[in-house]
C-alpha cells in the first residue's frame, strides 16, 4: 500500500535531508521497519533495544496516535500519512 | 559571567548548550536546565532573600534566566494557607493551601512558567509566542506577552471554557482554535514548532518554561519557615508541575537551605482523564493515553509529556495518585469555597477532592504537614458549576417583603431540619 511518513526535522539528518518518505506497507509496523531498513541510522531513534517504539517517540497515522488504533499493527490503506512526532510539547495544566 | 545552567537530555545526559530546543537529538529524549550548584553556592545564599520581594523573582539566581534580567511582573508569591476548618473537617493538624489562584497577572500558576518562557524567548530573539493550551497557559501567555511587547499567537481546542478564551482575547493574542482536543492541539504545535521561528513556550522553550513552576515549590519551602512538608498534593495535567516541585525541594536541600527529609508526593487527576494515576495504580512502566472526557478541562491531557516521570517521582516517593469523578469535583470546589474561602477552578477541585480521597485512604495522617497545591481560579471556570446555584427569585423593595422573604426561607430551613 503506497503510504507517506513525514519526517520532523531533527530525524532529517538520518534520511538525507527529505521531509517526506513514501513507502509501500500494509500496517504502520511495516512502514517503520521499511523506513529504518532504508536509512538504518535512524533505527536506534525509532526503536528501544526491546524493538518496542521509543517512549519519547509519538507515532500518528493521519489524526490518530496509534496507541488508540491497536499498536503499530494498525492497518494502512493507500494514501494513508505516518506521522512521527517527538514527545516535546504537553504540560498545559 | 557565564550561564551557570545549561540544557541536558534527561536519558543519556549529553549537554546541549542553552538554545531554543526541547529533545535530546541523540537520543530523542526530552531536555532540562542543569545547574552548576557549586557555583550558586558561592553566588547565592538563603539571608540575601530577605532584602527582596516576596515574589518569584526572589529565586532568581535558581532560574534559567539571561544576565542582568529584571522581572518585568510581580509573578507569584501567593498566599500559604494555614487551613483550620477543612483541616479540623478532614482530622488533619497540619493543613495548607498554596493559593495560585491567585498568581498575578492572569490568576493561575501558568503565569511562573510563562515568565521564565518569555525570558528565554527574549534572549533567543523570538518576536511572535505562542503556546497549545487548555486555556491558562493561553491566559498567561497573551497577558505578559502584552505587556512585553511580543505578538501572541495561541493554539486551544474549539470547545474551551468561555472564560478562558475571553482572558486571552482581551489582551489582543490571535487565538487559533482547533478542532480537536488538546492532544491534537499538541501535536499540530510540535509540528509548527519544526516549521516556524516562533518561540512556543511549551515547546521549544519548554525546559526554560517548565522551571518556572519550581517557584511554586521555593515558596512553599520559605513559607513553612525553610521546611518541606511530608506530603504535597498536585494536579497534574502534563505531569510537569510535580516533578518541578520535587526539583525545587531537591536543589533546597543541595543549597543547605532546608534540611533533607522524605517528602510524599500525590497527584491528582479527574477519572474522566487519569492516565498518570492508572499508571501509578496499576504501576505501568508506560502510561496508556486516553481520550479526555472530564469537566476539568484544565487537566484534560490524554497524553502527557511528563506522565513517565511523574509516575516513577510518585512512586519513588511513597507517595500515590488517585482521581475524582466530575460531581466530585464540584463537590470540592464548594467544600473549598465554603471552608476556606478560597474559589478555585475544576483542576483545584480535582486536587481537594483527591486530598479528601487520600485521607479516607489513610496515604495522608493526621500529624503530617499536608501541602495542597490550587493553580487556578474559579471564576475561570464558572459553567462547571453554575447550575448548582440557581438565581433566587427576586422581591420588591419594601420591608414587609423582606419579611415575608425571610418567613418563607426560616420555614423551608424548619421544614429542611425536621425532614
Amino acid at each position: 500500500m503506497p503510504v507517506i511518513i513525514e519526517i520532523p526535522t531533527a530525524f532529517r539528518r538520518f534520511t538525507n535531508g527529505a521531509p517526506k518518505v513514501d513507502c509501500s506497507a500494509a500496517t504502520v509496523a511495516e512502514a517503520l521497519n521499511e523506513l529504518t531498513a532504508r536509512f538504518p541510522d535512524l533505527s536506534r531513534h525509532v526503536r528501544d533495544d526491546q524493538g518496542q517504539i521509543r517512549q519519547f517517540l509519538n507515532v500518528y497515522l493521519n489524526e490518530e496516535d496509534i496507541r488508540f488504533l491497536g499498536g503499530e499493527s494498525c492497518c494502512l490503506k493507500e494514501g494513508d500519512r505516518v506521522l512521527l512526532v517527538p514527545s516535546i510539547a504537553g504540560g498545559s495544566e | 559571567m557565564t550561564d551557570q545552567y545549561e540544557l541536558r537530555c534527561r536519558e543519556c545526559g549529553k549537554t546541549w548548550g542553552n538554545a531554543p530546543r526541547s529533545f535530546c537529538e541523540d537520543c530523542f529524549s526530552p531536555l532540562e536546565v542543569a545547574y552548576d550548584y557549586d557555583s550558586l553556592k558561592k553566588i547565592v545564599r538563603r539571608e540575601n532573600l530577605a532584602a527582596r520581594d516576596f515574589n518569584m523573582w526572589r529565586y532568581s539566581e535558581l532560574l534559567p534566566l539571561p544576565e542582568d534580567f529584571a522581572g518585568p511582573n510581580a509573578v507569584g508569591g501567593t498566599p500559604l494557607v494555614a487551613s483550620r476548618k477543612l483541616a479540623a473537617k478532614w482530622g488533619l493538624k497540619n493543613l495548607y493551601f498554596k493559593n495560585d489562584a491567585v498568581c498575578f497577572p492572569s490568576l493561575s500558576f501558568k503565569d511562573r512558567v510563562v515568565a521564565t518562557a518569555l525570558a528565554a524567548a527574549r534572549r533567543f530573539k523570538f518576536t511572535t509566542v505562542g503556546c497549545s493550551s487548555t486555556g491558562n497557559l493561553a491566559n498567561a501567555v497573551a497577558a505578559q506577552a502584552a505587556q512585553q511587547g511580543f505578538d501572541a499567537c495561541v493554539f486551544i481546542p474549539a470547545d474551551l471554557e468561555p472564560a478562558k478564551v475571553l482572558n486571552t482575547a482581551v489582551y489582543g493574542a490571535r487565538i487559533v482554535r482547533i478542532n480537536g482536543n488538546y492532544d491534537h492541539v499538541n501535536r499540530l504545535c510540535a509540528q509548527i514548532a519544526d516549521r516556524f521561528q516562533w518561540g512556543l513556550v511549551n515547546v521549544n522553550l519548554r525546559p526554560y518554561y517548565s522551571e518556572g513552576s519550581k517557584t511554586h515549590g521555593y515558596e512553599i519551602a520559605e513559607q513553612l519557615g525553610w521546611t518541606l512538608p511530608d506530603n504535597v498534593v498536585v494536579p497534574m495535567a502534563g505531569g510537569s508541575l510535580i516533578t518541578k516541585i520535587a526539583k525545587a525541594f531537591r536543589e533546597l536541600v543541595t543549597l543547605g537551605w532546608v534540611e533533607a527529609k522524605p517528602v510524599k508526593f500525590f497527584g491528582a487527576q479527574a477519572t474522566g482523564c487519569s492516565p498518570i494515576s492508572d499508571g501509578v495504580k496499576r504501576n505501568l512502566q508506560r502510561f496508556e493515553p486516553q481520550k479526555p472526557n472530564t469537566i476539568a478541562r484544565s487537566l484534560a491531557i490524554g497524553n502527557p509529556a511528563d506522565g513517565p516521570y511523574a509516575i516513577k517521582l510518585i512512586r519513588e516517593s511513597g507517595g500515590w495518585a488517585e482521581d475524582v469523578s466530575d460531581p466530585q469535583i464540584v463537590d470540592a470546589i464548594k467544600l473549598l469555597a465554603e471552608t476556606e474561602g478560597i474559589f478555585t477552578e475544576t483542576a483545584g477541585g480535582v486536587t481537594a477532592g483527591v486530598t479528601q480521597k487520600l485521607i479516607g485512604q489513610n496515604r495522608i495522617k493526621p500529624e503530617e504537614t499536608t501541602v495542597v497545591c490550587i493553580t487556578g481560579n474559579g471564576l475561570k471556570t464558572t459553567d462547571a458549576i453554575a447550575a448548582e446555584f440557581p438565581a433566587a427569585e427576586a422581591i420588591a423593595p419594601r420591608l414587609d417583603a423582606f419579611e415575608a422573604y425571610l418567613d418563607a426561607q426560616l420555614s423551608t430551613t424548619a421544614a429542611g431540619a425536621r425532614a
